[in-house]
This record gives C-alpha cells, sequence and structure tokens, in this order.
C-alpha cells in the first residue's frame, strides 16, 4: 500500500515537470530564426541566422523630416548616401560603429551658370574614389557631376545621337562611375542597355542590352499571324534593368525583372547579369539552380509570381546579396552563384521589409533601405555567417585545409548546409583522400566534382592493382583460344573413333 | 516407368522452355523470320513472355535504383514502387487489347496470346541494353557518361521496331497496313483509359450518390 502511494507520488512530481517542461523549451528554441536555404531538390531548409537585424533608423532618428519614398542607397568607405526621392533630397551618413548620423542634407548644388540649381525626384548618387559626386538628378533630365563641395564641375544632359529617341525626356534613374570616370546610366524608357558616358561627358553607346527573347513558338505565332497582328506583336520590347552596382574591378552587376515565368519555374532564370568591358553576361551560375531568389514561392497576401530581384550589392570576395521587393527577402550568393542563405520576409517587424528599393553594404554590415517605411535597417553578419565566409574566402586564397575546417564549424552549426559538405568534399579532393570525397560529394549529390575525385580514385584503383588487371585481361583474351582449342580436339577424337568404328565394322 | 515419363516431359518442356527463350535471340536479330516462327511455327512460349516482361519492369526499377547518382535524379521519397510498375505495365497491356481489338475487325491472324508474346518478345533488346548500361554508369565519369542517353535511345528504338514488325508478322499485314495498325492501337489505347476513366469517375460518382443518400436518410430518421 506504501509503496503504491509512493509510486503514485513519483507518477504525479513526474508529469508536474513533464508538463512544465515542454512549454519552457518551446519558449527558448523561438528565436528569431528566419533564415534558410535551399537543398539540391529545391526544398527550403530552416538555417541559423547568418545575418541578424540590429537596428532601423528613419528620417525623424537622423535628426530630420522623414523620408518619403527614398530609392536608393550608395556606400563609399564609412559614408553612406541615402536618396530621399519624395523630398527632393539626398542625405549624406556617417557611419561609425554601425551608428548612422547625418552630416549633411544636399538639396542643391552650387554654379553661377546653372539655372535649376535644387535637385527634382533624384534617384541615384555615385562617388568617386576621389570624393566627385554624380547624382542622377530624373525629374531635372541631367546628370550632375560636383566634387565633394558640390560645386558642378560637369552636367550630362540627353545626348544628341541617332540612337537616343530624342522625343523621350532624358530621365537618368541608377548610374555607376568607373575608375576611368566612365558614366553607366539607366534611364527611364531606354531599354536597350545601360547608356554609356566618357569622362568628358560624351555619349559612347549602349552596353549589355537585354536580349530578346524569342522562341520557336513565337516564329511560329508569327508566320501564321495577319499583318496588323504583326505590327502589334513588333510592340514587344526587352524589359529595363531595375538596379545596377559596380564592383572593384570595374564589372557592372545589374538586376531585372526580364524572365519568363517557365524559366522561374525551372529555377533558369537571370535576373542577375555581370557584365564585362563589352556588355557580356559573364556571371558564374554553377549552382543546380540559377541565383534568382526564392525557388518556391506561394501567391498569397498580394505577394505574387517569383522573386523580383531589386537591387544588388557584391563584396570584394566575389559574393553578392540581392533583395526581393516583392517578399521583402534578401539572398546572399557566393562566386560560384550557390545561395548562401535567404533571410527576411514581408511585414514591419525589424527585419522584415514592406518595399525594400535598395541594399549596400559597409564593411560586412548590410543595409537596406525600406521606400515605404523609409527606413534603412542595419543587418550584422554572425558568427555563422563568419564562419561561412572565412570558409570560402580560404579556399578562395588556397588554404583547402583550412577552409575544410571552417565548414565542419558550419556544420557543426547546421547539419544541413549543403555548401559545407562540398566543401569538406573539395578540400579531401585536393588533399588526395578520393574516396571521403566522393562520399562527401554524394551526399549532396555534386555531380561534377564527384566525378572528377571518382576519375582518380578509379586511376589510383587501377594502378594499384596493375598486375590483376592484366592477369585478368591476358585470361580474358586466352579463354576463346582455350576453349577452340579443346573444342577442335574433342572433334578430332570423336572423327578418330568414329572411324576406327567404321573400319571394325568393315 | 511412370515416374520416368514424367521426367521426361519435364525434362523436354523445359529444354522446350530453353529453347523459346534461347529464340528471343534470335528474334531480335532476325524480327522478321523470328516473329512469324514466333506465333506460327510456335517457337515461344506464354512462359517466357510472361518472364520478359517481368525482367522489363524489374528493369525499370533496376536503372531507377542502380543508376550512378551522376545520370539519376530519381527522388526516392516521392516514389511509389506500384505506381512505377503499373505505370509501365498497364499501356503494356493495354496496347495488346487496343491492338486485339483493331486486328480483329481488319483480318488480322493473331490470337491475343500471339499479340502478347510478339510485344514480350519485342522487349528483349530493352533489358538486354538498359541492364549493362546501368552497370557501366557506376564505373565511369560524367564526360564518359554521355553515351547513355545514347543507349537508351537506342534500346527504345530497336524495342519499337520490333513491336512495329510483330504486328506486321504476327497478324501477317503489309507494312504500310502494319504502321496504321500500331498508330491506331495507341489511338485506340488512349479511347480505353478515356473509357476506364470515365467508368470509374461515374462508378465513384454513383456510389457517392448512394452515400450520401443513406446519410440524408441517417439524418432524418434519427
Amino acid at each position: 500500500m506504501k509503496l503504491k502511494r509512493k509510486v503514485a507520488t513519483a507518477l504525479l512530481v513526474a508529469l508536474t515537470i513533464l508538463s512544465i517542461c515542454p512549454a519552457k523549451v518551446a519558449s527558448a528554441t523561438e528565436v528569431n530564426s528566419y533564415t534558410y536555404n535551399y537543398d539540391f531538390w529545391g526544398i527550403e531548409y530552416e538555417s541559423p541566422d547568418a545575418y541578424t537585424p540590429v537596428s532601423y533608423v528613419d528620417g525623424k532618428a537622423l535628426g530630420t523630416t522623414s523620408m518619403s519614398a527614398p530609392d536608393s542607397l550608395y556606400a563609399r568607405d564609412n559614408r553612406l548616401f541615402v536618396v530621399d526621392t519624395g523630398r527632393n533630397r539626398i542625405l549624406e551618413l556617417l557611419v561609425t560603429d554601425g551608428e548612422l548620423s547625418l552630416t549633411r542634407e544636399i538639396l542643391e548644388v552650387k554654379d553661377d551658370e546653372l539655372e535649376v540649381k535644387t535637385l527634382n525626384g533624384p534617384m541615384d548618387i555615385f562617388q568617386t574614389e576621389n570624393g566627385d559626386l554624380y547624382i542622377a538628378d530624373t525629374a531635372n533630365h541631367r546628370i550632375l557631376h560636383t566634387n565633394y563641395d558640390l560645386e558642378v564641375i560637369k552636367v550630362i544632359y540627353r545626348p544628341v545621337s541617332a540612337s537616343v529617341d530624342q522625343g523621350i525626356d532624358f530621365e537618368p534613374t541608377k548610374l555607376v562611375v568607373d575608375r576611368a570616370d566612365r558614366v553607366f546610366c539607366l534611364a527611364r524608357n531606354v531599354n536597350r542597355g545601360l547608356m554609356q558616358f566618357e569622362a568628358s561627358g560624351e555619349f559612347i553607346g549602349f552596353l549589355g542590352a537585354n536580349e530578346v527573347v524569342f522562341s520557336m513558338a513565337d516564329k511560329i505565332k508569327k508566320m501564321l499571324s495577319t499583318r496588323a497582328q504583326k505590327e502589334k506583336m513588333a510592340d514587344f520590347m526587352p524589359v529595363e534593368y531595375n538596379n545596377i552596382y559596380i564592383d572593384d574591378l570595374a564589372f557592372v552587376y545589374s538586376t531585372s525583372d526580364n524572365f519568363k515565368t517557365e524559366e522561374a519555374d525551372a529555377g533558369t532564370a537571370k535576373p542577375i547579369r555581370k557584365l564585362n568591358a563589352l556588355g557580356k553576361d559573364i556571371l558564374i551560375r554553377n549552382g543546380e539552380y540559377f541565383p534568382m531568389g526564392d525557388l518556391q514561392w506561394g501567391d498569397s497576401s498580394n505577394k505574387y509570381g517569383p522573386s523580383r530581384i531589386e537591387d544588388i550589392t557584391a563584396f570584394d570576395d566575389g559574393t553578392y546579396y540581392v533583395v526581393d521587393r516583392i517578399r521583402g527577402r534578401i539572398f546572399g550568393y557566393d562566386e560560384q552563384g550557390h545561395l548562401l542563405y535567404a533571410f527576411g520576409g514581408p511585414g514591419h517587424k525589424l527585419g522584415y521589409h514592406v518595399n525594400p528599393t535598395s541594399i549596400e553594404h559597409v564593411g560586412t554590415d548590410l543595409y537596406v533601405l525600406d521606400s515605404v517605411t523609409g527606413g534603412i535597417t542595419r543587418y550584422v553578419r554572425t558568427e555563422f555567417g563568419d564562419l561561412i565566409h572565412s570558409a570560402l574566402d580560404e579556399y578562395s586564397v588556397g588554404n583547402y585545409e583550412k577552409s575544410a575546417e571552417y565548414w565542419k564549424e558550419v556544420l557543426a552549426r547546421n547539419g544541413n548546409y549543403e555548401l559545407a559538405y562540398i566543401g569538406i568534399g573539395r578540400s579531401l579532393l585536393r588533399q588526395e583522400d578520393y574516396e571521403g570525397a566522393m562520399e562527401y560529394f554524394e551526399a549532396k549529390r555534386d555531380d561534377d566534382n564527384y566525378s572528377r575525385a571518382w576519375k582518380y580514385y578509379r586511376k589510383d584503383w587501377i594502378e594499384n592493382n596493375m598486375g590483376y588487371v592484366i592477369i585478368v585481361l591476358v585470361v580474358l583474351f586466352l579463354i576463346p583460344g582455350v576453349v577452340k582449342r579443346i573444342k577442335k580436339m574433342r572433334w578430332e577424337a570423336r572423327e578418330q573413333y568414329e572411324y576406327e568404328l567404321k573400319q571394325k565394322n568393315k | 516407368m511412370n515416374m520416368n515419363l514424367s521426367r521426361k516431359i519435364n525434362k523436354q518442356s523445359f529444354q522446350k522452355f530453353l529453347d523459346s527463350f534461347k529464340y528471343a535471340f534470335y528474334v531480335i536479330t532476325h524480327p522478321f523470320d523470328g516473329f512469324w516462327d514466333l506465333t506460327h511455327e510456335k517457337r515461344g512460349s506464354l512462359a517466357v513472355a510472361h518472364i520478359l516482361v517481368f525482367l522489363t519492369l524489374m528493369t525499370n526499377l533496376w536503372t531507377m535504383r542502380y543508376t550512378n547518382f551522376m545520370f539519376n535524379t530519381v527522388r526516392w521519397e516521392r516514389v511509389n514502387i506500384w505506381t512505377e510498375i503499373l505505370g509501365l505495365l498497364a499501356p503494356l497491356l493495354i496496347y495488346c487489347v487496343a491492338n486485339w481489338c483493331l486486328t480483329t475487325l481488319f483480318d488480322g491472324k493473331g490470337r491475343m496470346k500471339d499479340i502478347y508474346i510478339g510485344m514480350a518478345y519485342s522487349l528483349t533488346p530493352y533489358i538486354l541494353i538498359t541492364n549493362p548500361v546501368t552497370i557501366i554508369s557506376n564505373f565511369v565519369t560524367i564526360e564518359e557518361g554521355a553515351f547513355i542517353s545514347y543507349f537508351d535511345v537506342i534500346a527504345l528504338g530497336w524495342s519499337l521496331a520490333l513491336i512495329l514488325v510483330s504486328v506486321m508478322q504476327v497478324h501477317d499485314y503489309s507494312f504500310f497496313k502494319a504502321i496504321l495498325t500500331f498508330i491506331f492501337s495507341i489511338a485506340g489505347m488512349m479511347i480505353i483509359v478515356f473509357l476506364l476513366l470515365l467508368f470509374f469517375d461515374l462508378i465513384s460518382d454513383g456510389i457517392g450518390f448512394f452515400i450520401s443518400l443513406y446519410k440524408e436518410i441517417m439524418y432524418r430518421l434519427y
């Protein structure tokens, strides 16, 4: 009886503890984890945060009026420019230890000859290494080139050229400047690519025209249609670029919405391009899927279709980050075009965006500008993100073993991280452990690398077992001859026997 | 004495089975001669036909399972093995039925059994080519594996051509009549599938009607 009571008490205590514990565990796991990644099959997996939002700063917090439809961010060293399009101004901010403070507001430029000195609906700004500013003064139909003190050096208006439609206003929206002071700009209603200007301001031509997508089906449709229909079809025009970014090596990254839904469904859309000096797309797309944002999407809450890449920022190590204006997500890619991680989402909480229009980086921090809320969100790289970048960096400089160490650290934090497996496999491959490498590659179905490892493994195996191989080959070569010989001998013996039998019977 | 006889018969029938099995190799290399003798001279057998169909189904599964992942994007979590088997077996059987329906109307000489045997023997190249390719796929690199798709095409093309010849020889048709019959057999297959779907749909609707009627009555009564 006593024992029974004891057991009952123990059970009751255990039950009480059990019923309390899960609630505690649940609240402990409820951290701000909203980062994910895609596997070989295009299925998303949760991941620890690689970037975490730390602060949100709007116009009021900077000590000025609130921003209205800000369109662009630009970072140079520790200066961050915010183009506040709706208020016709540009804010120059100073970044000190991640904190933003207002340096000055740019409302107008200094010049004696210019008729209109104020900015009107500016959409982009660029600062060169020597401090000169280039401002896309969109509604004033001009690009202003000033020194750091805003004294105008030159102004670029609509170029007088046969290839530029003279009936349309010149409305530059985005611009970048390379080291030779050549200006590349996107302009509204111009869909032949980037407009390229010489340092003198002279128009050179277009760069990287978006390919016209013209399929066999279109051709057949054209063959079957009447002249009136054909004339209507001629209106089909390639879409404009959304944004451009120039990296350290003067490659221009561009983003656009110019892809078909089927391409997005198949994971082969090309919203991101990297243009060389000839305007050719040289972005590396070695991943199972092209860099294109989300691979899976649901249509709900007015958010339809694939990601629309609005802006891009590229790090010196070749990784780049893009922002999706539909769902307010940020996607990081490595130099080879593999997705590093995706994070963010639509909404008003910290780390979520309503309509992000621009992304920039200062150091390893990311800054994302939201044009609806008019504020800048700062993201800081976590330990997990640092490990990934260290691993990538070590591999790119040739420290394969060190890179593998970092990847192992990454795996300890996220066992689903595909690139870590492939990274360890690649380092094993360099260390000539082919069998181990094959195991890692097969786990994540990296067929190219697996094939390479297998090739070496097979070569080694054949070299080590050359004796057996030769013996087997020789035996295989000899067997038919031996069999033939034996058959012949048996046949001869039978012939002999039958002959003797015949002789006997005679 | 009796036992001896039965053993002798067994041995004979086994020999016949072996012969008709070996005959498959003759058929695929000499299709015109082969298919004629297959049914008219009773060189083929139903047992061997069953085995060939079974091997075809297994080959399909083996290919999915054992081809190296470099050349294989089967996702096993999503595979239902019965769907895979039925997905191949059903078209083969429906082809036989459709072909029989058609040829009975147009002076075909072949019976259902002959059509089935002809179809089964036509699958031999698929079995013979695909399985070695599956094995080899585990010993080659990606660049060397380019041949795999070629061999797949060859295997399918060969088998299809054999089916065409089997229609021609089994029913004693001319070449063009055979091609027409083959094409219309495929149309017939679609009609059969359509009718089956219609049938099952109607039946399930009918059953659903009675179930809801029963439920309604139950609600009213209680």
